[in-house]
């Protein structure tokens, strides 16, 4: 397997470093293995397995960049992808917004890898297929589901003496369970760094319940309604509005967070008060990597991580109470405005409260329960306003009490105003690399209906 | 590449980076490493040969080997910036064997000789029997006839690859120039080439050497009103296209007129992002639409994203029966309604074609990832639904001998499967011009562009925006609209088709990054169709404030 150790992946890079010429150099060393089963139709399709092990060096000239990569580790290999990227980056143009390398820097040691997950094998992963599909084959309901693990190593460095290596495994589980007569449709989604805390029996369970309980909707006219919506749900709502909190483009004048007559809304409650969202590498529940890219220069601050520069990765307070307290800031757009860089988050935590999803249910007189989302596109970036629809168990809610199965609903809402129509925010369970609470909003926006299950 | 990965390496409306995400198993080189002519096709016959006979050897009924070699080229600017000029190349194998009844597929990197191809059948065929003990039914695939040593070339007139970056990267700062000159205060403009060299081998005896390009040219501006701190931005109009440099020819055969210009196969991308400056602009002093029933006037720029998703996704065989439930999902065409023969997929002017011929297209093959000649067949016949999207283990599902010819494989890592081939709207039959189409519309809206997409996992209900709006009030375009997005029912939809312009206006739009399967595969295909009237159609206003 081609996970290096920190000593091994520091001497390969060091080597390639000794043979630079340019200005600055980076090296980025990353490698390791993802193996993945799918089955649908209550059989297995396909199962594969891959290693790899990459290189890639970024020389620099001035503010003009190449980039190279190999995956042979011999000595002329090396030197000749050293070489390569030289000459490239002597015919690139300039970059203007080119920004030296950074120097040593500190890195938090968090806890993003488990034995349990690289120890994986081919028969781990057509077990866990069959834990998923004997149930459903057993009570004649029909599974679709992927399991992906990866387990992997990355390590980082440049000329400016600026090391470093993180270790990381993820598996993330999806399964689609259908009535025969494909009138209900359930979903789960687990997604762990640890395999041990992985029950694709339970996660089926959980879907197969969502199937039987879905059949036979009833339709409901569209508008507005209190839903209540499950971290499955509402994470890919709050996920594309925590990727729009970029500086740079509220500066210029094209983000939500951008400010009528020029500047940002930073420090402005644009939220309900019960309403935080932070970061944290550190978190048990959601370690992150300490780090993002290739210890390199550039501008860097894309989401899902520090960019191409090795920024180090700290906790981080992006929404407080409401008011928007951070937005990331490149290490460009940062020297510009003379203020810290502040790398995009691997993955964040909106705080909740001690509430579960069902003492959510119980205290709701009228609203709907929405399980999952799906096809969500923004519809106008300026308001984040996205569609979507409902989908896999949409449930209406009436005393405290699910009553029945509605048909899925489109709808046409933002974040932004969903989390200014807080009711009550749940405890925060992890969905999609995110900890994320059940949230029971007013007021959401559907506006048509939809025969699909 | 999927969709995302792409917007994060062209940092659309973002800041740039350095190194992207890049497609599996690629590896950045120089630009002229591009050039280099790939490996020498005796070479390749001789390497496929090798995993055709040690497959058949250890027990494989059918083998195919597909030898590819990869190479995109990425530049990316925003206003008088270069951001990135990207070089990737991916070079290895695909082995694909049937044994024991059963699937199986291995890939190597970078193979050279005939013992890493040997290898590499020869756990493909392992993997095959391995599975097999899992299987329900075994695979039944359709017989294909061996065509032999054959070739096929996109006939493209300028390699766009041989173009050197310096005239790619002077055309872009020009276009953003215009852009900035013309009323845009921010513009990001990218030009993606790809080429895929492909060569095919079966145990049926064909040996197949293609050589495929795609050109995509587009930008987004941005136009700020800092008296409100509104922003609004038009995409351009050019389509991704099966072809080479050429597409950027100006050339006045291949323009529309009208209220806007719109393009066919040569591309004016300075024009185009002169008059999006100014479109952009003009957005913040339209009207925003009242909400309501209007009859729609679709261009082709627009209406292949209609076509694409509650056509060309539902069609798909492989959905239909299932194997897309956990992902990209189902369908409402299922098979019942298929074999009535009377289901009303659309109105009586409706005929949706599937096509993997068409030329200039992002679809065209030779032949597909699994040996098949390509070729063209009705879908939508008369309004009616006739026929599905299949390949050769598919097809006797729906009782045909042949596969269609619609399989294909992202890379040589992954396994083929069934993709959509370009899927189109044949044009009106009846001479019928757009002016004229317009002036018989009481009150409708004209929509030019593809904009924001929703559409739910069985393809009925769907939600589309667009670039451009105008409001259509007694047969005149009266001005300009924003706020536009419409929702309906596919069924319903296409059933209240009332005319297609004839075939003078039919144009292709299309997609670099169609994405389906687990792990996710993307996919190129190009929808062609001429302007088309929907009457009746439900359409929202989009304005929040928050």
């Amino acid at each position: 397997m081609a996970i290096l150790t920190k000593e091994e992946a520091k001497k390969i890079i060091d080597k390639v470093l000794s043979y630079s010429k340019s200005d600055e150099m980076s090296v980025s060393l990353s490698g390791g293995r993802t193996g993945n089963i799918r089955y649908a139709r209550n059989s297995v399709s396909t199962s594969g397995e891959s290693d790899n092990l990459a290189l890639a060096v970024t020389s620099v000239y001035g503010k003009r960049s190449g980039t190279s990569t190999i995956n042979e580790f011999d000595d002329v290999s090396l030197e000749k992808t050293v070489r390569r990227a030289e000459e490239i980056a002597k015919l690139a143009p300039e970059n203007p917004e080119y920004m030296p390398m950074l120097g040593p820097q500190t890195y938090l040691e968090t806890n993003t890898y488990a034995e349990s997950t690289a120890k994986i094998t081919p028969d781990f992963r057509a077990q866990a297929a069959f834990d998923s599909l004997d149930p459903c084959r057993k009570k004649n309901l029909t599974a679709a589901g992927y399991m992906e693990d990866t387990t992997g190593f990355t390590a980082i460095g440049n000329s400016k003496g600026l090391f470093g290596y993180n270790r990381a495994t993820s598996v993330d589980f999806s399964i689609t369970v259908r009535t025969a007569d494909g009138l209900g449709s359930g979903y789960a989604n687990p997604d762990v760094n640890d395999v041990s805390k992985l029950s694709t029996k339970a996660a089926t369970e959980i879907a197969m319940q969502k199937a039987m309980a879905s059949a036979s909707a009833r339709a409901l006219e569209p508008g507005k309604y209190t839903v209540i919506l499950e971290p499955t749900a509402s994470v890919e709502l709050l996920q594309n509005m925590v990727r729009s909190m970029d500086a740079r483009s509220a500066d210029e004048g094209r983000s939500f967070l951008s400010k009528k007559g020029g500047g940002t809304r930073l420090n402005e409650k644009l939220f309900d008060e019960r309403v935080t969202f932070i970061s944290d590498p550190m978190n048990a529940d959601l370690p992150l990597s300490p780090f993002g890219g290739g210890g390199g220069g550039g501008g860097g601050g894309r989401f899902g991580g520090g960019g191409g520069d090795g920024l180090p990765q700290q906790k981080q307070t992006w929404i407080e109470k409401g008011v928007v307290k951070n937005m990331f800031y490149s290490r460009y757009w940062a020297d510009k405005k003379g203020v810290q860089p502040v790398p995009a988050p691997g993955g964040f935590i909106m705080l909740g409260g001690t509430q579960s999803l069902a003492d959510l249910i119980k205290s709701t007189d009228k609203g709907i329960l929405v399980t999952r989302f799906w096809y969500i596109r923004a519809v106008d970036p300026q308001t984040q306003l996205y569609t979507g629809l409902t989908r896999d168990g949409t449930f209406y809610i009436e005393n405290g009490q699910i009553k029945f199965p509605i048909k899925n609903f489109r709808f046409n809402e933002s974040p932004v105003i969903m989390l200014n129509n807080v009711e009550a925010l749940g405890k925060p369970v992890r969905a999609g690399g995110n900890l994320i609470p059940p949230m029971k909003i007013r007021d959401f926006t559907f506006t048509s209906l939809s025969d699909a299950v | 590449m999927n969709r995302r990965d792409f917007n994060q390496l062209i940092g659309m409306g973002a800041a740039g980076i350095l190194l992207p995400n890049l497609p599996a198993f690629s590896r950045t080189v120089s630009p002229e490493a591009l050039l280099e002519a790939g490996i020498d096709v005796a070479v390749k016959k001789r390497l496929a040969d090798a995993a055709l006979n040690a497959a058949k050897s250890k027990g494989a009924s059918y083998t195919d080997v597909r030898i590819g070699r990869y190479l995109n080229q990425f530049v990316i600017t925003r206003e008088d910036k270069v951001q990135n000029i990207v070089n990737t190349e991916s070079y290895g194998v695909g082995v694909r064997v049937i044994a024991d009844g059963c699937w199986g597929f291995a890939a190597v990197v970078d193979a050279k000789n005939e013992a890493d191809m040997a290898k590499a059948a020869e756990k493909a065929v392992a993997i095959a029997k391995a599975n097999a003990r899992l299987m329900k039914e075994p695979v039944q695939l359709a017989p294909q006839k061996g065509y032999g040593e054959v070739s096929w070339k996109a006939p493209i007139k300028r390699n766009a690859f041989e173009v050197p970056i310096k005239e790619k990267v002077d055309l872009l700062l020009s276009v953003n120039s215009a852009a900035l000159q013309n009323g845009a205060n921010y513009v990001n403009s990218v030009m993606f080439m790809v080429n895929e060299q492909k060569y095919f081998a079966s145990s049926d005896g064909t040996y197949a050497d293609q050589d495929i390009h795609r050109i995509w040219p587009n930008f987004t501006v941005t136009a700020i009103d800092p008296k409100t701190g509104k922003f609004e931005t038009r995409n351009t109009l050019s389509s991704p296209m099966g072809m080479g440099y050429e597409y950027l020819q100006v050339n006045p055969a291949d323009k529309v007129t009208g209220i806007t210009t719109r393009y066919n196969k040569g591309y004016d991308m300075l024009e185009d992002v002169t008059a999006a400056a100014k479109q952009a602009r003009a957005k913040h002093a339209a009207k925003s639409v009242e909400a309501g029933k209007y009859d729609l006037v679709l261009d082709p720029s627009h209406l292949w994203l209609t076509i694409h998703e509650s056509v060309g996704h539902p069609l798909e065989l492989d959905r239909v029966l299932g194997y897309e439930a956990n992902f990209a999902g189902t369908s409402f065409a299922t098979l019942d309604k298929w074999q009535s023969k009377n289901f009303n997929y659309g109105s009586k002017q409706v005929n949706l074609i599937a096509d993997k011929t068409q030329v200039g297209s992002l679809g065209a093959v030779g032949y597909d990832d699994e040996g098949v000649k390509t070729k063209q067949w009705d879908l939508v016949k008369d309004g009616t639904l006739v026929n599905y999207q299949a390949i050769r283990d598919q097809v006797h599902i729906i009782g045909e001998k042949e596969s269609q010819g619609c399989c294909y494989a992202d890379s040589w890592s992954s396994v083929q499967f069934q993709r959509m081939a370009n899927v189109s709207l044949a044009a009106g039959k009846t001479p019928l011009s757009v002016q004229e189409m317009i002036k018989d519309v009481k009150k409708g809206i004209y929509i030019i562009g593809d904009g924001s997409f929703s559409i739910d996992q069985q393809r009925y209900n769907f939600q589309f925006g667009g670039q451009l709006f105008y409001e259509i009030k007694n047969g005149e375009i009266v001005g300009m609209l924003k706020d536009v997005a419409y929702q309906s029912n596919t069924q319903e939809f296409w059933n209240s088709c009332a005319q297609v312009c004839d075939e003078r206006d039919y144009r292709l739009g299309g997609s670099f990054f169609d994405g389906k399967g687990q792990p996710s595969q993307s996919s190129a295909v190009s929808h062609g169709s001429s302007t088309a009237r929907f009457n009746g159609v439900n359409v929202i206003n989009t304005a929040r404030k928050i």
